[in-house]
């Protein structure tokens, strides 16, 4: 009699004492960490699936691609829009061709493509993701939840494009602990930067540097949002003391920062230059892109806030000294938009209806006479031009070459101007010469030599020529029939082309 | 017989109306001709002569006045004002034939709650993004300006700050997987995705911008904006038309729904779009252009 009575009163005892939650508030950590383990459920998904693919394509870690694409899309997020969806494919790329290099190149665009869709999420209405999870409520019961989020968010750019951005649920949970101080641990990665370079550790030096850049992203991002928002509504902003203080401040930081950064970059490039190992060389190297990219982010912040100014002034003239108006209207934003957008969506919809209703004014019927129906129906659908309308021929009429010298004039002054990089030659002697051939050659040649007296070397230097046309002035007048003034030594200097691409690259 | 049955009842429509006893068949033409001419919304009283004399004829006469408001009142029409400015402003009464419902407007909308909501909050948020202050809507000479990305990015942000404050206190707003009606509205446009790459380059439909999209285009088509250019998705200019519409019908419609769900905006009619307090941080969105501080 006492072991069935023991066995009905267990289950209550069991569900009493060992209750999965403690009340709400041990469950709201653990909601936070389901969702949080929610955000990776993608990236896992996508070695999942990738067993669906038609094809092959076990070979390639889905999850490690998707963390790329993420850490890429962050890095490319520009001031202004995001990350370019063609760019981030073209540089996801090299990643998968090392994981599987035998596979054609069009496989691994595929691949790309495939994850950051997957990322984005194409095939779903609001392009996100959604994780159910349980939890008790205050009152004890079990609720079950959607988490909605999104890991890689497209954004309208100017022109119409879209851009690529990475959520803050991305970075949160899958680029890192970001969600920290800005500034302080910008400075804070900073000086971690300089005594590792100080000290020649340049592995741990690179991991700070790019840390420091995603530190400066994120400076960037929270500075363009207030910006823009001062520039357009004046009333918006406190404009007395919060906006001017923050410009001051983020001034003061791009001053502080540029300073700070081309200090470094002067002790990466001594790194560089010096160091023996090609490791090190090349890390330094990359380093130095690393740092470059930074500074182009400052200046371009420290342009933005120079434009605030100015902008914030004309608004204002615009804005605020607008005679008042004697009526007041309704409050659209505080009396039917705030209150009820934090309405269940039941209710919400029944105000927007209504508004929806009232607010569109009023659109004409159609309506169609019997007799124009039958017309209509009896005519015959027009046929489409599968091709469009006839192109005319368009009436070329050949224009007359009206050039000053041949091209035969051209071959022959440039061959007369190759001359050996140590025997220059006055320019009157290679006139007389030009003269021999033809005598509208001197012209040509005198042209020449005269734009030589100011070489292209800007160019040159962009395009690694080997060797460059120059004219010297030595004071000597030139004794010629057709032409004066002074007769320059023409000749030819030879360029290190090695040298200069090995400059160029560095000022990249 | 029946034809001729028809022709005196529809002439005998007007004559309805209390007007004076001079009221001859020409001048019930005249009325039925202006607020023809107020059924197309496009149409400038600047570039139309007789649209034009008919305005003044509207103000300078006042039997045909009120034939001219019987004969809208007839068609179920709204007379909101006659102006030089917005012409003959009429708009459509409920349930009149004229009037755009909902289902005409946009497809899914009558499957979908979350699509139907979309829609309508995006025709409100135009509004606020067009008058943000009151002022602006008392105003007869004020013009506003509305982008598309403008607007999605304004709601957009609204929304964030509902959920940074539901966050604070500690509210789970994720909803209940089976009571989708019970989700609060601001999530509903807070997880829409914003725009979309499309094959053909073309505005995905679904995303929010794409909603704004087809609510601008409508509003323009409806003679209530007019298109400046192309940049930020899309920008355009309030008519008086707009202003009226929204002012004298949809506002306070919208209102009086909102109280009859027991919901009492309490404001002492300050504008709601202040300065933030000091301290907060200055984390606005880009182009929205609107302050986002209502406490």
């Amino acid at each position: 009699m006492t072991s069935p009575a023991s066995t009905d009163s267990a289950p209550p005892q069991l569900s009493a004492g060992p209750r999965p939650a403690q009340g709400p508030a041990a469950d709201e950590g653990l909601a936070r960490r389901l969702r949080a383990l929610a955000c990776t459920a993608p990236l896992h998904d996508l070695d999942a699936r990738k067993a669906n693919l038609a094809g092959e394509y076990s070979v390639y870690g889905m999850a490690e691609i998707a963390l790329a694409a993420i850490d890429l899309v962050t890095l490319n997020m520009d001031f202004d829009t995001g990350a370019d969806h063609d760019q981030i494919v073209a540089r996801l790329i090299p990643r998968i061709a090392a994981q599987a290099p035998r596979r054609p190149a069009a496989e691994h665009e595929r691949v790309a493509r495939w994850v950051l869709e997957n990322l984005i999420n194409v095939g779903s209405v609001d392009r996100g993701f959604r994780a159910v999870y349980g939890v008790f409520g205050a009152d004890g019961a079990y609720v079950r939840r959607d988490y909605d989020f999104k890991l890689i968010e497209e954004v309208p750019g100017p022109g119409g494009t879209v851009y690529l951005r990475t959520t803050d649920e991305a970075v949160n949970v899958l680029v890192g602990a970001l969600d920290t101080d800005v500034t302080s641990a910008q400075i804070a990665a900073e000086v971690k930067l300089e005594v590792l370079i100080s000290r020649g550790r340049l592995a741990d030096a690179q991991l700070a540097a790019e840390q420091a850049r995603y530190r400066t992203v994120q400076y960037s991002e929270t500075l363009r949002r207030a910006l823009d928002a001062t520039r357009r509504n004046v009333r918006a902003v406190d404009w007395l003391a919060a906006v001017p203080d923050m410009i001051a401040e983020a001034l003061d930081h791009v001053a502080d920062r540029y300073r700070h950064e081309n200090a470094i970059l002067t002790n990466i490039r001594k790194a560089r230059d010096e160091s023996e190992e090609p490791e090190h060389k090349r890390r330094a190297a990359e380093l130095v892109d690393i740092v470059k990219d930074c500074i182009r982010r400052h200046t371009q912040l420290q342009s933005r806030l120079l434009e605030a100014g100015p902008l914030f002034r004309a608004e204002q003239d615009r804005q605020a000294f607008a005679t008042p108006a004697s009526s007041s209207g309704t409050d659209l934003y505080g009396h039917l938009l705030a209150p009820l957008l934090p309405l269940p969506l039941e209710q919400a919809v029944r105000v927007t209806d209504t508004f929806f209703a009232r607010g569109t004014g009023l659109r004409t019927p159609v309506s169609v006479r019997v007799a124009d129906l039958v017309d209509i129906l009896l005519t015959p659908p027009v046929e489409r031009e599968h091709l469009g309308a006839e192109m005319p021929d368009p009436d070329l009429i050949a224009t007359p070459d009206d050039n000053r010298f041949t091209e035969e004039q051209l071959a022959a002054a440039t061959a007369l101007l190759e001359l050996p990089a140590d025997a220059p030659r006055r320019l009157s002697g290679l006139l007389a010469e030009a003269r021999c051939q033809d005598p509208e050659l001197p012209y040509l040649v005198a042209l020449l030599a005269v734009h030589a007296a100011s070489p292209p070397v800007g160019t040159a230097y962009r395009q690694g020529e080997r060797r460059l046309l120059f004219a010297v002035d030595d004071g000597v007048e030139l004794d010629d029939p057709e032409f004066g003034g002074a007769d320059l030594i023409v000749g030819t200097a030879l360029l290190d082309a090695a040298g200069m691409a090995a400059d160029r690259t560095e000022a990249a | 017989m029946s034809v001729t049955e028809y022709a005196e009842w529809s002439e005998a429509e007007p004559a309805t109306a209390p007007a004076s006893s001079a009221v001859t068949p020409a001048d019930a033409a005249d009325a039925a001709r202006l607020v023809a001419f107020g059924l197309q919304p496009k149409l400038q009283p600047a570039r139309d002569q007789e649209y034009a004399d008919l305005l003044r004829r509207y103000r300078e006469d006042p039997p045909f006045a009120r034939l001219a408001d019987a004969v809208a009142t007839g068609l179920g029409l709204i007379v909101l004002e006659v102006s030089p400015r917005a012409g003959m402003a009429v708009t459509a009464a409920e349930d009149s034939v004229f009037a755009v419902r909902m289902g005409d407007y946009a497809r899914r909308t009558s499957a979908d709650g979350g699509d139907r909501f979309l829609h309508g909050l995006a025709h409100l948020a135009v509004a606020v993004m067009a008058f943000p202050r009151p002022e602006d809507l008392a105003d007869d000479g004020y013009i506003g300006r509305v982008t598309v990305n403008g607007v999605d990015a304004f709601v957009r942000q609204t929304c964030h700050r509902l959920e940074e404050q539901a966050a604070e206190q500690g509210e789970n707003t994720d909803p209940a997987s089976d009571a989708p009606g019970l989700e609060t509205a601001w999530r509903v446009w807070a997880r829409r995705s914003a725009t979309g790459a499309t094959k053909d380059a073309r505005r995905l439909a679904g995303s929010t911008t794409g909603i704004v999209a087809k609510a601008v285009t409508f509003l323009t088509d409806s003679g209530f904006l007019q298109r400046t250019g192309d940049d930020n998705g899309g920008t355009y200019r309030t008519t008086a038309r707009y202003q009226l519409q929204v002012r004298d019908l949809a506002g306070s419609a919208a209102l009086a729904e909102l109280l009859e769900l027991g919901v009492v905006p309490v404001t002492d009619g300050t504008p709601t779009l202040l300065p933030a307090d000091s301290g907060e941080d200055l984390d606005l969105v880009a182009d929205a252009g609107l302050p986002f501080h209502s406490t």
